[in-house]
């Protein structure tokens, strides 16, 4: 007992304690990061399908098939009172969440099964799964392949049959996109930009007949353009629509559905685990690449990784000359006194003031003030439709290089005062002016440190979402900021964003437990870029104070 | 001389390159600078308006004619461009209110040989106007615009309208003048309210009946019938929208409340004196909403009133609030049809206008010297008429933003239909009658709710993180263990909040025993491990190296967090009867939310842990190591030193640390908006959600309407945010500042 007395007094508990401390912290880090790989990286994995039959309490059955999206153990006791006898010695009974998709036949994506009552559990190779445009996953069989409404071919005949027709229709989808995105966004960017030129002749009161004939013309050679591709596109809308399928779901009922809505198919249960392997990439391929579908909740992210990535090169163009100007001039021109210590102190401050004043502060001032004036002033023609007096990229990344410039301003300053007088002294000693000083020495010197303030702002952009909510973000936008229609750069034009994505799907949207795994998937791209981005900001660090040790030496 | 010559422009031009990259770093710098100065400018000068008292500006007076009677009524249209003027004598003139100009003039039907004796409106929004005759009818009217756009140039025309009928409506049977008068049309029925000469009072109920053969609606009397009421001496009669609620007053403030929701039997709700003393009363209007009464009385006090549940349910009207600005009776009260706010004019001729739920006197003026009779306000509430003996004075009002005052920003407010004052922040609903209700109070105590539970987790962990890792944790894993907390820093909030909300909340749900057997067992168990590894004997002691307890403790760790989640389950069987949030709802009545702040504190605090834990440990490993050689070498062990020495010394920059965590976690928004309910709720309770100003501002400010009232009081919030998080972070930084100068003295 006394050792435990003494033990106590010579403090050695609470140093345990302590590093207890150390440890929880790094279990929670590391935990939460496992736990969004996890549950993102198996997104794409294509799990086996279910067939089984579920027995209700009065003895009948129905008929299940999915795969198994989430497993628990839930005490007996809480599902005997919820109304449901159980004979068993077991304190706990696991439950499953059967992803069943067929969301058209039945209603909802998900069922919550409890796996005593599962019988007849199998896993046939024959499962077919088929990736839709809407309404979810089907999962089923595969009964007849139908070519303008004709039974082409039956059973084992169909499984090789759709194969090649799914191929067929997805290259006619993508011609179909391609028109619809691309060349019919063209004629309309260009339809508009001639009305918006015809309302600017109004409003200088040009009457010009030339110019207006001009425009005529212009828009004729436009609408016939249009014609044309509606043309090739109602063949093509006619060609998607050819195929159709007709699957059994697992009440037994037989659908049919057209080819056009086909995404994929596969047989899960037939696949090895290599063949596995190659679609779970090609899955993880399509998610970084693709469009999203189906309200955000299927598909890829590939917009919202764009867009985050324009915006936060955008910011970085803004944010980096303003950013270097203001730490040189703070530690090379400025006098050293009480002045600009208090700047020094303010600018440090303004890392902690809360991002959503800087999103406050953009839709004020950018978005409502400048945008509204630059529209009053420039764009009158397109009144009373805004053109920058409404959230956008450009204001999203000017906002969000206000909020990263203390960033840095502060790592910059740093870098700079990390460099030895001697050197300055040196190189003004040799008749080298100070403008010549800063230019050849110092700012070389001081690049990396510039380079880890520009990562860790490009990180914290990267990752922020609540000012960007105000300025500019929206949760589909219908073109990219970047496309082939002069000026090509569009900085008026709403962006979608990953980190909103998360936001968006993970909490407006009307089916959260479809869409749960992509988000998990769409975190975990978030958090891999932002640790990338910051872990070559610390090796940068690492490798600048290197360089120093031994300048100082 | 050439080559001097050369040298010489190359010197100047280097020269000029020097110069101009001073003047363009210092413009830029300082450029910069301002930048980030006009955040805050920008903040205060959108902020400002809303406690700029109103200003009026006198656009026009002219005179006008008595020939055609005294006025009864007047008002404008939604444009101020067009005032109405009923008379005595049934004439209705439309004014041009920009030179009194009369454009139209109509005379009411009237039966023949008949006076009008009383007049009435309807709703301000209604446009209805009826006159009470002296043969026990009433003419009912509405006053109508129209508005065309010929050649692109705004024309309206008035007009006058016949709801019910051109023909005038019965009231008294017995065909008594109808001395007082009171009226409100709805969708499908209308109630006429009269006091006849004689003092009876008569309430005549009319419906629409649809007609079959045409598009013309067809009213029908339902029922007239005599209320019973024991005075004598009515003066005032007040009838709600809904018809509902009759108010019967005469003039010394006696006032009878009636419910009038069965037409056929009225029943007396209460009866009570309006004013004390001698005052009598000299008006009684309802405010927008027709819930509260406005009282104004002869020595110039105007009071509000409105029916408030007492503790036996009853509904019972108690005085809310008095405006004491004039010291003169008061003539006319006139109310705005959007907002809660009125103009008043007294006797000697001021005019005043007022706010009730700010409780805001945003400008009082003398007008006439006469003193003045009538007034009216225009719907948009920017322009008023104002009537003296003999003339007309038409003003402009700029009048934004009344309905924030320091009160109702923070301090408890009586809102309309509440029980008692309070602090209540809802900011729009679909009504447009409707109360805002502004106070940030909520909100405010929501975002120091949050951090508090988030600094209640971190401090503890982060603070004694800080301390193992900067004194005893071995260099090597230290290297490892600093920069993976600091990444955690830089992990986007928007990850913690949707795992926070979508993971971490309905975990918690199913395993609120295990969580808090977590914090007793999580202590308990780490030190049993302690005095367990303490008896190991001490050869496999020596084969860990020193400072390696971190490691040691990562499987402890690991395994007292399995356990403690994995006896969950059978701890909320045994104790908690199978389901814990359900046991403290009906056990203990603590109402339970997924979201709540256990679930924000954690993803909050784990937010901020990092934030704490760098600068704290900073500090702590920059303690001179000669203070700790001292202190050991005088023969205190490595904890006294700890806490007597390091912590001591450190304490400035530790306590730097927690205030600029705190700043972040008060800042934060993704985490609150996705892991709390986001309800504007007064509760410091564990199990229930808050809504903070950040994410206050994120959800409403969308949606807030430019320059609007709301939208400058988002503003406010973020610069209460910007001003709370500026000056701790100044603090801190000063704090830290300081403590350097101190190391390097040491």
């Amino acid at each position: 007992m006394s050792d435990l007395k003494q033990w106590f007094k010579s403090g050695q508990p609470w140093i345990w304690l302590n590093a207890g401390a150390v440890s929880v912290s790094l279990i929670m880090v590391v935990g939460l990061v496992l736990l969004i790989a996890v549950r993102g990286l198996a997104y794409f994995w294509p799990a086996d399908v279910l067939e089984a039959d579920y027995i209700y309490n009065d003895n009948s059955a129905i008929h299940v098939i999915g795969e198994i999206a989430d497993t628990e153990e839930v005490p007996v006791a809480r599902i005997q009172d919820s109304g449901r006898p159980i004979k068993t010695d077991e304190k706990f009974i696991t439950r499953y969440l059967l992803k069943t998709g067929n969301r058209d036949v039945y209603g909802s994506d998900f069922r919550i099964l409890l796996k005593d009552f599962l019988q007849n559990k199998k896993y046939p190779e024959n499962l077919i799964v088929i990736e839709r445009r809407e309404w979810g996953n089907f999962y089923g069989y595969l009964k007849t392949v139908k070519e303008n409404n004709e039974v082409i071919a039956e059973g084992e005949a169909a499984a090789k049959e759709i194969n090649v027709r799914v191929e067929r229709v997805l290259n006619i989808f993508n011609e179909l996109r391609e028109i619809q995105t691309n060349e019919i966004g063209e004629i309309n960017y260009a339809l508009e930009r001639l009305r918006l030129k015809q309302r600017s002749l109004e409003l200088n009161n040009d009457n010009d007949p030339q110019k207006k004939a001009d425009i005529v013309e212009e828009q004729n050679t436009w609408n016939n353009k249009y014609s044309l591709l509606q043309k090739r596109m109602g063949e093509l809308f006619k060609d998607i629509s050819r195929d159709s399928l007709v699957v059994e779901a697992m009440n037994g009922e037989q659908i049919e559905f057209s080819m056009e809505k086909v995404v994929r198919v596969y047989y899960p249960n037939a696949m090895s685990v290599f063949s596995k392997t190659g679609f779970y990439f090609e899955k993880l391929w399509e998610f970084v690449s693709d469009e999203p579908r189906e309200a955000n909740t299927e598909g890829g992210i590939f917009p919202a990784i764009f867009g985050t990535v324009m915006m936060v090169i955008l910011m970085a163009i803004l944010v980096t000359p303003f950013g270097v100007v203001a730490a040189v001039y703070l530690r090379e021109y400025a006098r050293q006194g009480i002045v600009i210590r208090i700047i020094r102190i303010a600018v440090n401050n303004l890392a902690g003031v809360p991002s959503i004043v800087y999103g406050v502060f953009g839709l004020g001032f950018f978005v409502y003030f400048l945008g509204g004036n630059i529209d009053a002033l420039f764009f009158p023609e397109s009144a009373p439709a805004p053109v920058f007096g409404t959230p956008g990229i450009l204001w999203s990344s000017l906002t969000l290089a206000l909020l990263t410039l203390p960033v840095v301003i502060v790592a910059t300053e740093e870098g700079l005062s990390r460099i030895p007088r001697s050197i300055r002294e040196g190189s003004l000693a040799l008749g080298a002016t100070k403008a010549e000083t800063l230019w050849r020495t110092v700012l070389p010197m001081a690049s990396p440190a510039m380079m880890t303030g520009l990562i860790l702002a490009v990180a914290r952009a990267a990752g922020e979402v609540a000012p960007l909510m105000l300025v500019g973000v929206v949760k589909l936008a219908p073109s990219l900021p970047l496309d082939g229609n002069f000026p090509f750069l569009h900085m008026d034009r709403k962006f979608m964003h990953l980190g909103f994505h998360i936001y968006d799907v993970g909490f407006q949207s009307p089916n959260v437990e479809a869409a749960r795994p992509l988000v998990y998937a769409t975190s975990l791209l978030l958090i891999v870029v932002i640790v990338l981005l910051n872990l070559m900001a610390i090796a940068i660090r690492n490798r600048l104070r290197e360089r120093y040790r031994a300048l100082e030496s | 001389m050439s080559t001097k010559f050369k040298i010489d422009t190359h010197m100047r031009w280097r020269l000029l390159k020097d110069y101009l990259t001073r003047q363009m770093v210092a413009l830029g710098g300082s450029g910069v600078i301002v930048a980030i100065i006009l955040i805050f400018i920008y903040l205060v000068y959108v902020v400002l308006p809303l406690f700029s008292s109103a200003e009026i500006e006198k656009v026009a007076e002219y005179s006008f004619s008595v020939e055609q009677g005294d006025t009864l009524f007047l008002g404008m249209e939604e444009q101020a461009e067009i005032a109405i003027r009923v008379t005595t004598q049934a004439k209705v003139q439309f004014l041009n209110t920009l030179n009194g100009e009369i454009i139209k003039q109509i005379d009411l039907p009237l039966p023949s040989k008949t006076t009008v004796t009383s007049f009435a409106t309807g709703t301000p929004a209604s446009r209805i106007l009826a006159v009470g005759l002296s043969n026990g009818r009433a003419m009912v009217f509405k006053h109508n615009y129209r508005v065309a756009f010929p050649d692109n140039k705004r024309v309206i025309t008035p007009s006058i309208e016949y709801p019910l009928g051109e023909t005038a409506i019965r009231v008294d049977s017995a065909q008594a003048a109808l001395e007082k008068l009171a009226i409100q049309v709805g969708e499908d029925s209308a109630v006429l309210i009269g006091v006849t000469s004689d003092q009876r009072i008569m309430m005549t109920n009319l419906e629409k009946e649809e007609s079959m053969v045409d598009d013309d609606a067809n009213w029908q009397e339902k029922l007239n019938s005599r209320i019973a009421h024991p005075h004598n001496d009515v003066s005032y009669i007040l009838l709600d929208k809904d018809m509902r609620n009759l108010y019967l007053a005469n003039q010394s403030g006696e006032l009878s409340f009636y419910d009038l929701s069965d037409k056929e039997e009225p029943s007396l709700v209460q009866h009570l004196f309006l004013l004390g003393g001698k005052n009598q009363l000299a008006s009684l209007e309802f405010l927008t909403g027709d819930i509260s009464l406005l009282v104004g009385d002869t020595n110039g006090t105007i009071s509000q009133w409105f029916p408030v549940k007492d503790e036996q349910g009853r509904r019972v009207l108690r005085h809310i609030r008095n405006f004491n600005d004039f010291s003169r009776s008061v003539k006319a009260i006139r109310t705005e049809q959007g907002r809660k706010g009125f103009i008043a004019i007294d006797e000697s001729g001021r005019v005043g206008i007022f706010h009730s739920t700010a409780h805001r006197t945003l400008l009082t003026k003398r007008i006439s010297d006469n003193g003045l009779f009538y007034a009216a306000i225009a719907p948009r509430a920017n322009a008023m008429l104002l009537q003296d003996a003999q003339h007309f004075y038409f003003y402009k009002i700029k009048n934004e933003h009344p309905e924030v005052s320091w009160t109702s920003l923070w301090g408890k407010v009586w809102y309309e239909s509440y029980p008692e004052p309070d602090y209540i922040w809802q900011s729009s609903s679909a009504s447009n009658d409707f109360e805002p209700k502004l106070s940030l109070i909520p909100i405010s105590f929501g975002t120091i709710k949050a951090a508090f539970y988030a600094m209640l987790f971190a401090i503890p962990l982060a603070v004694m993180g800080a301390m193992f890792t900067a004194q005893f944790m071995s260099s090597g894993i230290r290297q490892i263990v600093k920069p993976s907390i600091e990444i955690m820093e830089a992990l986007p909030t928007v990850i913690l909040g949707f795992l926070a909300g979508l993971w971490l909340a309905p975990f918690i749900e199913l395993h609120l025993p295990g969580l808090f057997s977590l914090l007793l067992i999580m202590p308990a168990g780490l030190l049993l491990v302690a005095y367990l590894y303490h008896r190991l004997p001490a050869r496999i002691q020596h084969m860990v190296p020193d400072g390696w307890e971190a490691v040691l403790l990562i499987p402890v760790v690991l395994a007292l967090g399995y356990f403690c989640f994995g006896i969950s389950p059978f701890l909320e069987q045994t104790f908690f009867g199978g389901d814990m949030p359900l046991w403290l709802r009906n056990e203990l009545g603590i109402s339970y939310d997924q979201r709540n702040s256990l679930v924000v504190g954690l993803a909050m605090g784990f937010a901020v842990i990092p934030t704490i834990f760098s600068i704290a440990e900073d500090a702590i490993f920059a303690v001179p190591k000669h203070l700790i050689q001292g202190s050991l070498a005088l023969g205190a062990t490595t904890w006294q030193t700890m806490i007597r020495v390091v912590l001591l010394t450190a304490s400035p920059g530790i306590f730097s640390a927690v205030m600029i965590g705190m700043g972040r976690a008060v800042g934060e928004t993704m985490i609150v908006l996705m892991a709390t309910g986001n309800t504007p709720v007064m509760d410091f309770s564990f199990f229930e959600g808050m809504r903070t100003l950040s994410a206050n501002i994120a959800v409403e400010m969308p949606e807030s309407e430019v320059d609007s009232t709301h939208y400058r009081v988002l503003f406010l919030a973020a610069l209460v945010l910007f001003g709370f998080t500026f000056i701790v972070n100044t603090m801190a930084e000063i704090v830290r500042q300081h403590l350097r100068k101190r190391y390097s003295s040491l």
